[in-house]
């Protein structure tokens, strides 16, 4: 389970000072879910998915990953975590194999183990094909698989997806998210950002709206269009943010 | 920490780093082929250029003499000499290099020999280069020679034996054993390459690994898995400090093999062969490598320490390469004749390493000071270390844009 807890972060920038790039965000995910954080560029999503993987620490608040504190038990938290972003690109002189089998070793799987998980993943995903080629040579879609693969080695209960079809083909997008949608029918606790609204439609079972670092939303799919009045999820998200933009501009 | 975790970093980075051509390039063949190219290369330059030199006939002139047919005339026969016609413009001609040296002999110098008068002969010449020198020494060699010859005439002619001038001789014999003799002229080199090679050999994977991960968008993905930030920082500089001493050992390897297939070669002379025997052994070799381990530790942990700091490849090379000079000026520092060891020096990192280094190779083990040196090199490395590791610890520095 995810239990985000009045999460919030402030960066130092150079030119705007002191810049609080996410403020008070508080949500939960059950296992066998499906949470869907939405928002534009910059919203603050990106950041709260790395606080919640334990790559930046938060400034202020917690989160609680499977019983484990994201301040208190970083490496616990990452132990339970299968994180995939577009920020999380593969090592290019490795093959899709050895990718695998590293971070596998890393997560503490001995080798039976690990051969054999190897083995199914590559199997699941139709990776056999390019197992032994390197990262460097693989096309968009084979390296997002490969990703995929390496978030999967350990078999964590919680899965966070960052944009994870992002620049793929139509085909490649599809197997992704199928094969999302079978991690949560494993019972598998679920974030996932995106801006194809067609994705959330079909696979969130709670939303989240985030902009200018606060979570302006967070409801189900049928909640919110009963809120608003409106089935598109684009004009949703423009309805939740729109005053907020008014206000800026004003 | 855990052992097991930094080892798996540690064979990861090892596996794509073999796999780096560049690597091969920067660690192993520029090491390995930069000495014998350099030694052979220039060696046999020189002898060739020296050679040609030595067998050249010089163009010589000479200012005056008009007077003295006698002296002119045996200059003439100098077979090594060829004179040319005088002209105003004598010294204009030596800087073009149109005649090697011009001499000026004084006037009357025959008859003022004759009378026993004191004599001074001029020879202009331009100094740095080299036929013009070899010019010279032809031309001064026959003035001795002639005067040792006008000086044995006078002699008999007074019926007095020729050793009269030279009551006893005075001949320079050296004691030093043969590694103290190419300790003093190689082994500053020696400890000198090992730190340099150390250096250098670590920037490049010590950038790959930090700065080019950020680049290649791989240091995010580390991140996320549950390896620890002190683990993640050990398994890379083991791989940094691998780089930096193969580096210095294959570079020794080269070197050592480029001495002694220069000293052997036979192009040179006996005695300038004998400048190029190395008389190091094993456990000296040993002992400076010992003595250069904690300075790479250090150098690994800073260069990392700083690539990571850098956002890219590219800014990182422009914050290391002034490194270099850092690094080059204490080593060559200790080269020079009359810097020796003394407690405050040996707490100069990389100056006092270069300094024992040539010590030991000259045979010379001070222990004292080679313990405090361990000691202080042993502490500056673990506080570089420290470093490097909280450097690894903080997001401004790793998610820095």
């Amino acid at each position: 389970m995810i239990e985000a807890r009045g999460l919030s972060k402030r960066f130092q920038d150079k030119k705007r000072g002191k810049v609080r790039a996410v403020e008070n965000v508080s949500f939960t995910c059950q296992p066998g879910k499906i949470y869907g954080l939405l928002g534009a560029n910059g919203a603050g999503k990106t950041t709260t998915l790395r606080m919640l993987a334990t790559i930046l620490e938060p400034t202020e608040g917690t989160a609680v990953i499977c019983g484990h504190d994201v301040v208190e038990e970083p490496e616990k938290v990452r132990a339970n975590v299968g994180f995939l972003s577009t920020a999380t690109a593969l090592y290019p002189r490795l093959t899709a194999e050895e990718l695998v089998e590293y971070f596998g070793r890393l997560n503490g799987l001995d080798e039976p183990t690990l051969k054999k998980r190897v083995d199914d993943i590559f199997n699941r995903l139709d990776m056999n094909g390019f197992r032994d080629r390197r990262c460097d040579k693989l096309s968009t879609g084979m390296k997002q698989k490969t990703s995929i693969a390496r978030t999967l080695v350990h078999d964590p209960p919680v899965m966070i997806f960052d944009e994870p079809t992002t620049g793929l083909d139509v085909m490649t997008a599809r197997t992704i998210i199928t094969f999302i949608s079978d991690c949560r029918d494993r019972g598998k606790a679920i974030i996932f950002s995106t801006h194809i609204m067609s994705e959330v439609d079909r696979l969130c079972d709670r939303i989240g709206i985030i902009h200018d670092g606060k979570l302006l939303a967070d409801s189900t799919a049928p909640e919110l269009r009963a809120k608003y009045a409106e089935h598109n999820l684009e004009e949703i998200i423009v309805k939740v943010v729109g005053p907020l933009l008014k206000n800026s501009e004003a | 920490m855990n052992l097991r975790n930094v080892g798996i970093v540690y064979r990861k980075e090892l596996t794509e780093w073999l796999r780096d051509r560049r690597t091969l390039i920067s660690t192993v063949l520029v090491p390995l082929l930069a000495f014998p190219i350099l030694m052979v290369g220039m060696t046999s330059l020189m002898t060739v250029m020296i050679g040609k030199a030595e067998k050249e006939t010089a163009k010589v002139m000479i200012i005056g003499g008009e007077d003295s047919p006698q002296v002119v005339e045996k200059l003439r026969e100098v077979k090594d000499l060829e004179i040319a016609p005088y002209t105003d413009d004598w010294k204009k001609r030596i800087s073009e290099k149109e005649i090697r040296a011009a001499v000026d002999i004084p006037k009357g110098f025959d008859s003022a020999l004759a009378q026993g008068q004191e004599l001074t002969v001029k020879i202009y010449f331009y100094q740095g280069e080299i036929k013009s020198s070899f010019g010279a020494n032809h031309v001064e060699k026959f003035f001795d020679d002639y005067r040792d010859s006008i000086i044995s005439s006078r002699l008999s002619a007074r019926n007095l034996p020729s050793d009269i001038i030279k009551p006893f001789e005075v001949k320079q014999e050296n004691v030093a054993p043969p590694e103290k003799v190419s300790g003093a002229a190689l082994g500053g080199l020696l400890g000198y390459m090992v730190i340099l090679l150390s250096m250098t050999g670590a920037i490049y994977p010590a950038i790959d690994l930090t700065a080019g991960e950020k680049e290649r968008g791989t240091m995010e993905t580390i991140l996320s898995s549950p390896l620890s930030r002190v683990d993640l920082v050990l398994g890379k500089f083991l791989l940094v400090l691998s780089a930096s001493l193969s580096t210095a050992i294959l570079a020794i390897i080269s070197m050592g093999t480029s001495f002694y297939l220069v000293g052997n070669s036979g192009a040179m002379n006996q005695k300038d062969a004998a400048a190029f025997q190395l008389h190091i052994g094993f456990p000296a070799i040993l002992s400076v490598f010992l003595m250069a381990l904690p300075l790479a530790v250090l150098f690994a942990s800073v260069l990392l320490t700083i690539a990571l700091f850098a956002k890219s490849y590219k800014e990182a090379q422009s914050y290391l390469t002034p490194l270099t000079f850092i690094v080059v000026i204490p080593a060559v520092a200790s080269l020079l004749p009359g810097f020796d060891l003394n407690p405050k020096l040996a707490l100069v990192p990389i100056l006092s390493t270069s300094l024992v280094c040539k010590e030991i190779v000259a045979g010379t083990f001070h222990w004292n000071y080679i313990l405090l040196i361990l000691l202080s090199s042993s502490v500056y490395a673990a506080a570089g270390l420290f470093i490097a590791v909280k450097m690894f610890q903080r997001e401004s520095v790793l998610f820095r844009s």
